[in-house]
């Protein structure tokens, strides 16, 4: 079984012009309810078992615009629905894999701060691949603290998840002497096994050499409106 | 052979399994909600659960190269716990994931008016969401117990041709077929119904509308008895177009129906039908 990285999110412009007419429309009046949720505060109490209605369309994404373009229909209702922690913690909590998936994927969009950390930090305890390689992305690089961060990448290399998932995974590693460690003991055990070493533990090795701050590249942008 | 086993606990099995059922064909199935022999005390619990049949055990499948959809409900026996009952209230926002194809288990137990309730307000869930449903009839008293169901299913707002009526024997198989219902036959290791029986009802009521399932689950079940049904009809005489109808394209159809089933894992040698069948309802 291959693990594949997320694709990266469609912006709406991109989407008109994949979906079907009948999926655009679904589409509008599913932004419209969000940006009427946003314009109003969210008062959905959290032990409430009532959905508010762009919430339902939030869950109904995928077989009404294809499953292949729900993580970005859903970033989209996100960031139109400017979904605040208690929406997005609720959507999480409550969601399917790959509505938890979408919500991971469009944390650096939202203006939260360190605040979704917790949502990150649940997605690196599971054994879902697909939930661990949304987890990596660049909210994770922004404000994940680096005990955590390096169990991070350890873990997608653990779990087959390409480390080109990791965002910033350069600059990140540059000069971390203990993620160094953490790699090498991890392959000295894979050689103890006869156990292949995962193929992305000596390119993330290589960038945890020390060296003069290299030219920063810029993450790509996971949401374009 | 391609195979879509329509009822399978799967929560409760290994990956040994999953791989086993692989190699026998089964490429799809469906798992619904039921009760996992120790009682729940609270609807956190169920939730919990539900979290599972919607997240880790899809990926599980999904591992193992098959797709993985599912129904949810309150079940039965539960559907008596007060403790448990507030289930109902949370189905409708759990009604609405992408990979859920019907609501069910539902049906009777015990026969108890908290049954009744529970079985009225799931039928009319099933309809509002526009799903079908997987009524299961009680192992004991049984007959009296389908003719019960089938009433309820006249009076809720479901058409029968949504609706599948499982752990069907030879002596409920005629009322059912008559209530214009699925109607599901779960094939189990001991003497509730086996392979050479279910070629016997298949050849007396033909393969329209029928459902094969091997209900595995944590009791004393096997993952591939849907195959053995496939290899026992084709002893008796059956069609390959026989056994996939029975074995595929009835499941497929049936909860083709949500309009929700995605079964892009491809299938070995498709006998018949194209990708479209493949995607079910929609
Ligand atoms: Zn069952």
């Amino acid at each position: 079984m291959t693990h594949t990285p997320p694709s990266p999110l469609l912006s709406r412009k991109e989407l008109d012009t994949l979906l079907g007419g009948a999926a655009r429309a679904w589409l509008d009046e599913a932004l419209a309810e969000a940006a009427h949720a946003a314009a109003h505060d969210d008062t959905t109490p959290a032990e409430s078992y009532s959905v508010p209605p762009w919430e339902l369309r939030y869950a109904a994404a995928g077989r009404h615009c294809g499953l292949e373009h729900a993580d970005s229909v859903r970033a989209l209702l996100l960031t139109e629905a400017h979904a605040g922690l208690p929406a997005l913690t609720r959507l999480y909590e409550q969601g399917t894999a790959a509505e938890r998936r979408a919500v991971l994927l469009t944390l650096s969009a939202l203006d939260l701060g360190a605040t979704a950390l917790p949502l990150v930090e649940d997605a690196l305890r599971t054994n879902d691949t697909t939930l661990v390689a949304a987890a990596v992305g660049p909210y994770a690089a922004a404000h994940l603290e680096p005990h955590n961060w390096r169990h991070a990448v350890l873990k997608c290399l653990f779990t087959g998840v390409p480390v080109e998932a990791v965002a910033e995974l350069a600059r990140r590693s540059r000069g971390d002497a203990e993620l160094a460690r953490m790699l090498g003991d991890f392959a000295s055990e894979r050689i103890a096994a006869g156990r292949p070493v995962p193929a992305g533990l000596h390119h993330v090795l290589a960038l945890t050499a020390p060296g003069p701050a290299a030219p920063t590249v810029p993450t790509a942008s996971t949401q374009e409106s | 052979m391609r195979i879509f086993d329509p009822h399978i606990h799967m929560t409760s099995r290994t990956t040994d399994d999953y791989q086993a059922m692989y190699d026998a064909g089964v490429r799809a199935l469906v798992e619904p909600s039921f009760w996992l022999g120790q009682p729940r005390t609270s609807p956190a619990s169920f939730f919990d659960y539900f979290d599972a049949l919607l997240g880790w055990e899809p990926f599980r499948a999904a591992q193992y190269g098959i797709a993985h959809h599912c129904t949810l409900a309150l079940n039965p026996k539960e559907a008596n716990d007060p403790r448990c009952t507030p289930v109902l209230d949370a189905l409708p926002r759990y009604l609405v994931k992408d990979s859920v194809v019907a609501v069910g288990e539902i049906g009777y137990d015990s026969m108890t008016p908290a049954e009744d309730h529970a079985l009225a307000a799931q039928l009319q869930l099933a309809a509002e969401h526009g799903l079908p449903a997987l009524v299961h009839t009680p192992h004991r008293d049984k007959l009296a117990g389908l003719r019960r169901t089938i009433d309820v299913v006249r009076e809720s707002g479901l058409a029968p041709e949504r609706v599948l009526l499982d752990h069907l024997n030879e002596t409920t198989v005629k009322d059912a077929r008559d209530s214009g219902c699925w109607a599901g036959f779960s094939i189990y290791p001991d003497t509730k119904m086996d392979e050479d029986r279910m070629v016997a009802v298949l050849q007396l009521h033909g393969t329209e509308k029928v459902l094969v399932n091997s209900a595995a689950d944590w009791g004393r079940s096997d993952p591939l008895k849907t195959r053995r049904v496939g290899d026992a009809m084709l002893a008796a005489g059956f069609t390959e177009d026989d056994v996939d109808q029975v074995l595929w394209r009835n499941p497929v159809a049936f909860y083709g129906q949500s309009g929700r089933l995605h079964l892009d894992t491809a299938a070995p040698e498709p006998l018949h039908e194209g990708n479209s069948i493949l995607r079910g309802g929609e």
